[in-house]
């Protein structure tokens, strides 16, 4: 009967993650597509999705290797730009926290923007899941965006400078965080952390680095939890 | 250094260190108790983050140089709108992408 359970949350993750492959497709492909005018070959290319797969963090890189920036700083910058990957496997370790190592290293390596915040939108709104659910639904959610994430990275180093930069295209990101960003706001504590943390990141976004959105990240989860204890809220 | 070590050292680097601060609670700390103050910031993480990263994408844009741009910035208030209104992502994804469509056609 578990196996079942955990079959159904499976399959329930690929359900909730498939839309990203709507965003997921069309920013791969646009890395590939930059990495090879960038001058670096297929393998290489590929190198980044498959052993850096944060998107962010290697279109930071890509960046600055096109502007002959010093290895370590090119290392410095996309690692700060992932720094928040720590804030969400803290997030993410009391829900999946209890698996066998290995469970914990696959999560980890998959913990990415979508299905981190798919998740923990599922695990706050189903809190009776067992573990082995949570890991399944997890799953779900990944195949739809990981496996994608390197076939079009794969398509766009291929196929090149034969695909139009579209207009548009930039803004897919964008559209798809705030599309999570509605139903994550359930109390009034989470809508004083976004909102604080808007304000930080648009006061601060001069910061080198994307130091900004550490500041606004940290002082936005300093508002929720302080709003939770003033308001009384249950979580 | 070559073009190519200097690329795979990078890569391998980026590997790595992105791997550890995702490992980072998820490896170390498993299923230890955390804090009640730790965990009751950590609910808020999602919801800080993910806002804290768009902001700035939506108000100064990449592709236009960073000027506030009235196409995006409508794509980014009905997308937000329609997510808070009926909680769910895929309506929201989608009327975000109609808007931005329709009006980098008409403008």
């Amino acid at each position: 009967m578990a196996a079942g359970t955990a079959m159904s949350s499976y399959w329930r993750g690929v359900r909730d993650g498939l839309p990203f492959l709507a965003v997921v497709g069309p920013f791969a492909m646009l890395f590939g597509v930059l990495a090879t005018e960038a001058g670096l070959a297929v393998h290489e290319t590929m190198g980044f999705s498959i052993v850096v797969i944060a998107g962010a963090a290697q279109f930071t890189a890509l960046q600055l290797l096109n502007e002959n920036a010093p290895t370590l700083v090119i290392i410095a910058s996309a690692l700060a730009v992932n720094l928040r990957m720590a804030m969400y496997s803290a997030s993410i370790t009391p829900h999946l926290g209890s698996l066998p190592l290995w469970k914990r290293g696959i999560a980890a390596y998959f913990l990415v923007d979508q299905t981190y915040a798919v998740s923990l939108i599922d695990y706050e709104k189903n809190p009776d899941q067992t573990t082995a659910e949570k890991f399944a639904f997890f799953l779900g959610v990944m195949t739809p965006i990981c496996p994608p994430w390197y076939l079009f990275t794969f398509l766009g180093a291929v196929l090149g400078e034969t695909i139009p930069s579209s207009f548009g295209l930039d803004f897919a990101l964008p559209i798809a965080f705030l599309a999570m960003i509605g139903p994550m706001l359930r109390t009034p504590a989470h809508r004083i952390a976004a909102l604080a943390a808007v304000v930080l990141a648009l006061a601060f976004a001069w910061l080198p680095f994307n130091a900004g959105l550490l500041v606004a990240g940290l002082g936005g989860m300093m508002a929720g939890a302080q709003a939770e204890v003033r308001l009384g809220i249950k979580p | 250094m070559s073009d190519t070590t200097q690329l795979w050292v990078i890569i391998i680097a980026l590997g790595l260190g992105s791997f550890g601060m995702r490992f980072a609670f998820l490896g170390l700390v498993g299923d230890r108790a955390m804090p009640e103050w730790l965990l009751r910031h950590l609910r808020y993480t999602a919801v800080a983050v993910i806002p804290a990263l768009v902001a700035p994408l939506v108000v100064w844009p990449t592709a236009t140089g960073g000027e506030p741009d009235a196409t995006r910035l409508s794509a980014a208030v009905a997308t937000f709108a329609v997510g808070y209104l009926t909680k769910n992502v895929f309506a929201a994804m989608g009327v975000g992408a109609a808007v931005l469509v329709t009006l980098s056609a008409l403008l």
